[in-house]
């Protein structure tokens, strides 16, 4: 049986129905609906939307609006968990200080990873508002939102909402009477997974290549034009109207206990597991329950490993799924929450293939702008490819420990080699017999049975 | 497509033959209001011309640097950079199909050995009918209902290995 055209059309769709989010417990979804429709301007309004606007601007000093954030204690939700509050606060401002731009990091492209796209197309108005509520807070002029080039339908969602708050005047000049001025364009992206990290986002969006930049300084003190730049991203965005809205005792609260972190979380599950999705959790949910939501695993198969939060993740173990996903405890064990979508590996599937999978990614998507990384990345993938065949040579594993240590941090201008060596490190400590299992060949120096001229 | 064919049995270099559509110009010098320098414009501009053309010919890029005011070299160096900017004609669609890691484990590699037997071609070629180019792309984020891919600009997933001479027969 074949399926329709339209049938196979994807359509991102949370996993809890309407019935069960509310706005005291769900700030990020209460207001989607099960058939997945854009909440337009109307709705939004008539749903407390704009409400923090109209409440925060003019009426409290932006840095009230950074400590509440900053209280709350939301981490960025981007995927390095860095407090956002802190990240606002370090951002230059003042006197002689030229105001400079607001980005939103919509650029989704990390492996495993499909939560920001939920919320750009159902319901950017709550991307708008939290933006504006950034721009106040870190005296921003101009907000930009870099979307990557293939989020067609969030582009035209956006698009759509930008016009609207603009009509309405949530845009534009004396926001809401307040005397703050702050406009956003979207900014659409021509692919390349590197834009994605907040340097090279900001070198994209100048209109050059996406490559990374030293830090420090650091946007917020000298980001795009050299002007003070914050980048957050969407889901963390998405966040700020709900905290201001609702109080900082209330943001704690959601978590129920179950972590320091402030908020809610969109966890989700993809892999062989029954029923793959996205569900919008208290932070601290654990793996477990995540799997559990999704159904278990398919065809009755065991968990080996997973990934709590998209490709540049460590890998964890059955035994860690009791553990509270959040940053400070993922980073424990050798792993980080990242984005906080899981990906799971069943018993059946092999971790080196996959491994040569995510290290081609990584290799691949290298911007190519410092050493170690644009050429450790593809011999890490040569091997893996070799060990992957069962024709791997003593010494391999060795070797693929040592560039792990070179891929890390500190030796590049950007995460993006070490996050190519997390999943290298931890598949290495966890399957080494996998990896051994395809070492067949002792070392081969260069010198040894050399070819014979003329028998090539 | 005409001008470009044209520019390819002219004597001259293409540069000489491409000539950058009144309407693109003026969606160019639109987008340079949005940034505070012009060289910002660079990769909308490329898709400006892309989205007519359905790629970026040789011409374009002198073009395109000069009403931003900028070197064609640097222009150049980004055309080359982002993967979906195409430095040579594609088809009239272009299939992206996701090789990241939950396609991965979803056996994208299945629907792309199923992609890949009924066009007879293989990443990165086109049909020899014009019709359909084959790329990888990074994770699309649909990795709830993977194997995923995009067929120009329509979203699909999960795709079966099964599914696809009926999913390509939609686009002509």
């Amino acid at each position: 049986m074949t399926a329709s055209r339209s049938s196979l059309r994807y359509r991102c769709q949370l996993r809890q129905p309407a019935t069960e989010r509310r706005a005291e417990t769900h700030p990020l979804t209460w207001r989607l609906h099960d058939d997945n429709r854009l909440i337009g301007l109307d709705e939004y309004l008539d749903k407390d939307g704009y409400v923090a606007v109209r409440e925060v601007l003019g009426k409290q000093s932006p840095d009230e609006v950074i400590e509440q954030v900053k209280e709350a204690n939301v981490r960025g939700r981007g995927g390095a968990g860095f407090s956002a509050g802190m990240k606002w606060s370090l951002t230059m401002k003042g006197e002689g200080i030229p105001r400079g731009y607001l980005v939103c990091n919509a650029d989704e492209m990390e492996p495993g990873t499909f939560k920001d796209r939920l919320l750009l197309e159902q319901q950017p108005h709550l991307l708008i508002e939290g933006m504006i509520l950034g721009g106040y807070a870190n005296n921003s002029r101009y907000g930009y939102i870099f979307l990557r080039g293939e989020y067609v339908e969030a582009a035209r969602a956006l698009s759509r909402a930008l016009e609207e708050a603009r009509a309405a005047g949530w845009l534009g000049n004396d926001i809401a009477g307040s005397g703050f001025d702050f406009d956003i364009a979207l900014h659409t992206g021509a692919g390349r997974y590197i834009c994605g990290e907040e340097t090279a986002l900001i070198s994209s969006l100048e209109g050059s290549r996406a490559n990374p930049r030293a830090k420090p300084p650091f946007p917020g003190q000298s980001g795009a034009w050299g002007k003070p730049t914050v980048v957050n991203n969407v889901e963390t965005l998405c966040n700020v109207p709900a905290i201001l809205r609702h109080g900082v005792e209330w943001y704690q609260g959601l978590s129920g206990g179950r972590s320091d972190d402030g908020g809610t979380k969109l966890y989700g599950v993809s892999g062989r597991v029954n029923t793959p999705g996205l569900w919008e959790l208290p932070i601290g949910t654990t793996g477990q329950e995540l799997i559990d939501l999704a159904g278990g695993i398919r065809d009755g198969k065991a968990l080996k490993t997973w990934l709590p939060g998209g490709g540049s993740t460590g890998f964890l173990l059955p035994e860690h799924l009791e553990l509270a996903l959040d940053f400070d405890t993922v980073g424990q064990y050798g792993s980080r929450m990242g984005t906080g979508l899981l990906t799971v590996v069943t018993e059946e599937q092999s971790v080196v293939s996959l491994l040569r999978n995510l290290e081609q990614f990584f290799s691949r998507e290298s911007c190519g702008w410092c050493t170690p990384c644009r050429d450790g990345l593809p011999w890490v993938v040569k091997i893996l490819q070799s060990i992957e065949r069962g024709e791997g040579e003593q010494g391999d594993i060795e070797l693929l420990e040592d560039l792990a240590v070179k891929l890390g941090p500190g030796k590049t201008f950007c995460a993006h080699a070490p996050g190519a060596a997390m999943p290298l490190q931890s598949g290495l400590k966890h399957f080494r017999d996998e990896f051994e299992r395809g070492i067949s060949h002792r070392p081969r120096a260069a010198h040894e049975d050399p070819i014979p001229v003329g028998e090539v | 497509m005409n001008s470009t064919a044209a520019s390819r049995t002219d004597a001259r270099i293409a540069t000489d033959a491409f000539i950058l559509h009144d309407e693109d110009r003026r969606a160019i010098v639109h987008e340079l209001g949005h940034y505070e320098q012009p060289q910002a414009a660079c990769i909308e501009a490329l898709k400006i011309v892309q989205r007519r053309h359905g790629w970026v010919p040789d011409g374009a890029i002198p073009a395109i640097a000069e009403v931003l005011g900028v070197g064609a070299a640097d222009v150049e160096g980004v055309a080359t950079f982002y993967s979906l900017i195409f430095r040579q004609p594609v088809g009239r669609h272009v299939i992206l199909v996701c090789d990241s890691s939950s396609c991965f484990l979803t056996d994208y590699e299945s629907l792309y050995a199923s992609l890949s037997e009924t066009l007879g071609i293989c990443f990165g070629q086109t049909t020899p009918d014009g019709r359909f180019t084959l790329l990888p792309v990074c994770c699309l984020g649909a990795c709830d209902r993977g194997p995923a891919l995009m067929i120009d600009d329509d979203t699909y997933g999960p795709v079966n290995p099964d599914d696809v001479a009926e999913l390509l027969e939609a686009y002509a």
